[in-house]
């Protein structure tokens, strides 16, 4: 299959000072997975949401099919075949399944009225075939993100899309609807499907794609032909080696070592947490983390995490246990008590808990300390910038000014931002929940080297993670939870992906001894 | 291309002071009268208590609420302050009472809005009910006449200059102060720009909002006495619609209806804007319902130029096409 179903020639868009694209070429083949990699801000996003219609190119073309089209929005897109799913799901929460399916091109009678017998048979007949265990009734708020996001899937399928975006479509599902949607993507491609798949995780590039482009700074660097890169039935060590070989382009240099960890003394005892519950949510949890640990949380989406870590920073309520600071016992009633306990957390959904988008990056750095700036019955602007930019400095934090709006900033500087702001109040126990998620390859890196840095003066870390490899190459420890409850605790040498899978999905069970070191 | 992006952040920071100046010189360029000393002091007499108003909104709009029973609560704190200072002759007791009534409603909105949740907009539509209810119910529905005294609030002079423009000066001062210089006034900014992100960082969210209403009562308070003295009468249905003069004056200064964004200064500037072009309109003779048009006009198009500069500030920017695609489409 050589045929060229999409092609884009010579795309360059620019923003307000910034060349975001320059001379795009790329083709898409008929019947092909065409994997988009490249660094956050590197451009993918653009480039898609060109072909989407919802910018508009510069210069350059876009032919389908062989023939000039022109995309002036998503619905012209639509028509063309076009669909995309895109990283921020768009749904309407309050509306039904069924609805959802059919959102935009409902289907009418002569009349204009809503021919709801012909939704409820054509979106059950999908629902059943793609084997989706939910009532097209059911309004959406009731689903989870991940079962959200196979409906888009569908919904891009019952489009008649020949062309299928997906922009990070695996960044909050559990492994198992990895697998569910990697089918569905095998089904499509074999009934003649395109799809363009945008993905910062590597392992997956290489399980699913035919092509991979790589793009740095909005240049197109390289395309490969997996079949080209690799033999087939490829070893670990070959999979290894074209890994780092897109890295490399992806980055422009090489990466040595993925995870930096280092040896560091453990002290004593930071925190220690003792049969914590919280009702339908969570059950007798326990762990502890001591300091220059850092200490990881493995488990499938919907294992309770998250849910634990906002407990015990604060943020939500839980019904009992307790929780020891240093050693001393302390009452967790909101998150300023934890700040001033020193316990922090980085909160996994940076856009719904972490940044405030119209505010400076200066006020997002500082906003958690703002004791420290306003005292004696005045603000103190000199001290708050100096402190901001020392850790800036010390984040490598790259921003224009200490004024821009932190929407400005991509994924990967607004993360060392927030890290700067925890980092402001001086903490003891900083819990990261997915410190590194939408994240490009090279941030990654250097939040690793900052998690590093920061265990060795003598602070302790949490990192809750669903990438197993960034935890088993960070950690010391990992917990791993399954359906609320902690079902084992494995130290550095029993470290293995196999392992921390078979506590995960609760086929192991060990209650640990606490203070296991 | 740095100068660039340095001037057009000049321009966006300042433009509303831009507007301001030019808008003072095609003003004095209509009528000769705008410029004499009158007719200034004039204007500056009639902005106070809008502009009072104006920065109760802009504080509540800043954190992401807003506030549309300010006029009614202006009315029943103007009522009660004139009648508790008819019974005691004392100015002192009179403010305490507008105060205190000020903060008692708010502090029911800020109840509903801060434990309960109901939407703001909700709940205080309800106090606009309350409070304009009870104003008329304590007055049995009339007006209260012969305040004595009680006028040098509204109508006293100090050399030159009226004595509400003085207070407002000084509730400037204030204002400012909480805003740019207290915690709470910076954590009013991260309430309004996400809530839930300003709660995780430790922000006693609650607490902010509780106050940012009190102080909203307090101006409503202090707003009630200048406006009841000014018209030499206790008005339980005076001051009707005036929440909107101050949602105007905020909003037309820079204020973001979506929370977040907006300055004293700005506001103050939106006061004038708006007080300007009433006081020309009616030198050069604009028919006052012609005069209501245009304000109407004004807030839509204050929003949606907000709306289209954040639009352009973001990275949705529809360029024109170049020469060679125009060629391509032809």
């Amino acid at each position: 299959m050589d045929e060229i179903k999409m092609r884009v020639e010579h795309i360059s868009k620019s923003f307000p000072g910034v060349k975001a694209l320059s001379d795009i070429d790329f083709a898409v083949r008929r019947g092909t997975v065409h994997a988009l990699c490249g660094e956050n801000g590197a451009g993918k996003s653009t480039l898609m949401k060109i072909i989407n219609g919802i910018y508009k190119a510069d210069t350059g073309q876009i032919y389908i099919d062989g023939q000039p089209v022109e995309i002036r929005n998503p619905i012209q897109a639509r028509e063309h075949g076009i669909s995309m799913i895109a990283q921020e799901l768009n749904y309407v929460p309050d509306l039904t399944v069924e609805e959802n399916i059919f959102l935009g091109r409902l289907p009418v009678n002569k009349i204009g009225k809503v021919d709801w017998k012909t939704v409820r048979r054509e979106a059950n007949k999908f629902l059943q075939e793609q084997e989706l265990p939910y009532s097209p009734s059911q309004t959406l708020r009731t689903l989870t993100v991940s079962d959200i996001q196979m409906l888009e899937i569908i919904k891009a399928i019952t489009n008649n899309a020949q062309i299928i975006i997906m922009d990070e479509p695996t960044s909050s599902i559990s492994q198992k609807e990895v697998e569910l949607l990697f089918g569905k993507i095998e089904e499509l491609r074999a009934s003649g499907v395109s799809i363009i798949y945008i993905s910062h995780k590597m392992e997956e590039l290489f399980a699913i794609a035919d092509d991979i482009t790589v793009i740095r700074d909005g240049s197109v660097v390289n395309t490969h032909r997996v079949t080209e890169l690799l033999p087939q039935d490829p070893s670990k060590e070959e999979i290894e080696a074209a890994t780092n070989v897109i890295i490399s382009e992806m980055v422009g240099r090489k990466l040595e070592n993925v995870y930096p960890k280092e040896e560091v003394k453990i002290g004593d005892v930071a925190l220690e947490v003792e049969h914590f519950c919280c009702k339908n949510i969570f059950d007798d949890i326990s762990f502890n983390v001591r300091k220059g640990e850092i200490v990881g949380f493995a488990g499938l989406v919907g294992a309770g995490r998250t849910e634990t870590m906002r407990a015990v920073y604060g943020l939500d309520p839980h019904d009992s246990g307790k929780v020891k600071v240093n050693g001393k016992e302390v009452q967790v009633k909101d998150p300023r008590g934890s700040i001033d306990n020193g316990v922090i957390m980085l909160s996994e959904d940076r856009r719904e808990y972490g940044l405030v988008p119209v505010r400076s990056v200066m006020e997002n750095a500082s906003i958690a300390n703002l004791k420290a700036y306003f005292y004696g019955g005045r603000a103190h602007p000199a001290k708050e910038k100096e402190e901001v930019s020392k850790y800036f400095k010390k984040m490598n934090v790259k921003t224009p000014s200490l004024e821009t709006p932190i929407s400005s900033l991509s994924g990967g500087n607004a993360q060392k931002v927030l890290l700067s702001r925890w980092m402001l109040c001086e903490p003891d126990v900083m819990i990261l929940d997915e410190p590194t998620r939408g994240i490009d390859v090279g941030a990654k890196f250097e939040i690793y080297k900052l998690m590093t840095e920061i265990v060795k003066e003598d602070k302790a870390i949490i990192m809750v993670s669903s990438e197993m490899a960034e935890l088993i190459g960070m950690c010391d420890r990992i917990y791993v939870m399954c359906q609320g409850r902690v079902t084992g605790c494995l130290s550095r040498e029993e470290f293995s992906q196999e392992r921390i899978m078979m506590f995960a999905t609760g086929l192991m069970n060990r209650k640990e001894k606490e203070g296991a070191s | 291309m740095g100068k660039n992006a340095k001037t057009q952040q000049f321009i966006q920071k300042y433009s509303i002071f831009i507007v301001l100046i030019v808008m003072f010189l095609a003003c004095s360029a209509l009528s000769p009268y705008f410029l004499k000393a009158n007719n200034m002091i004039n204007i500056m007499r009639q902005i106070c208590v809008g502009l009072l108003i104006a920065y109760g909104e802009m504080i509540l709009i800043v954190s992401g609420f807003l506030d549309l029973s300010i006029a009614s609560v202006l009315a029943l704190s103007g009522v009660l302050s004139v009648s508790a200072y008819k019974s005691t002759q004392s100015l002192a007791v009179a403010i305490l009472v507008a105060l205190a009534v000020g903060i008692v409603c708010n502090l029911f909105n800020a109840f509903f809005v801060a434990n309960v949740g109901v939407p703001a907009f909700i709940a205080t539509l309800g106090m606009q009910q309350i409070a304009r209810g009870i104003a008329l119910y304590y007055c049995g529905g009339s007006n209260i006449l012969q305040l004595g005294n009680f006028t040098v609030m509204g109508q006293g002079m100090i050399g030159p200059i009226p004595l509400p423009v003085i207070v407002v000066v000084a509730i400037t001062v204030v204002i400012w102060y909480l805003i740019n210089q207290t915690r709470w006034g910076r954590s009013l900014y991260a309430i309004g720009g996400n809530r839930n992100a300003a709660e995780a960082s430790g922000i006693n969210v609650k607490y902010s909002i509780y106050v940012g209403y009190i102080v909203n009562g307090m101006l409503a308070g202090l707003a009630g006495i200048i406006f009841m003295a000014r018209n030499n009468a206790g008005l339980p249905n005076g001051a009707v619609g005036y929440e909107m003069t101050g949602l105007t004056a905020a909003i037309v200064g820079g204020t973001s209806m979506t929370g977040g964004v907006g300055t004293v200064m700005g506001t103050v500037a939106g006061a004038f804007i708006i007080a300007f072009l009433e006081n020309i309109m009616n030198l050069v003779g604009v028919d006052s319902y012609i005069q209501q048009i245009i304000e109407g006009f004004i807030v839509v198009v204050a929003v949606g130029a907000d709306i289209f500069s954040k639009g352009r500030k973001s990275t949705k920017v529809i360029i024109a096409p170049t020469d060679t695609e125009k060629k391509e489409e032809k």
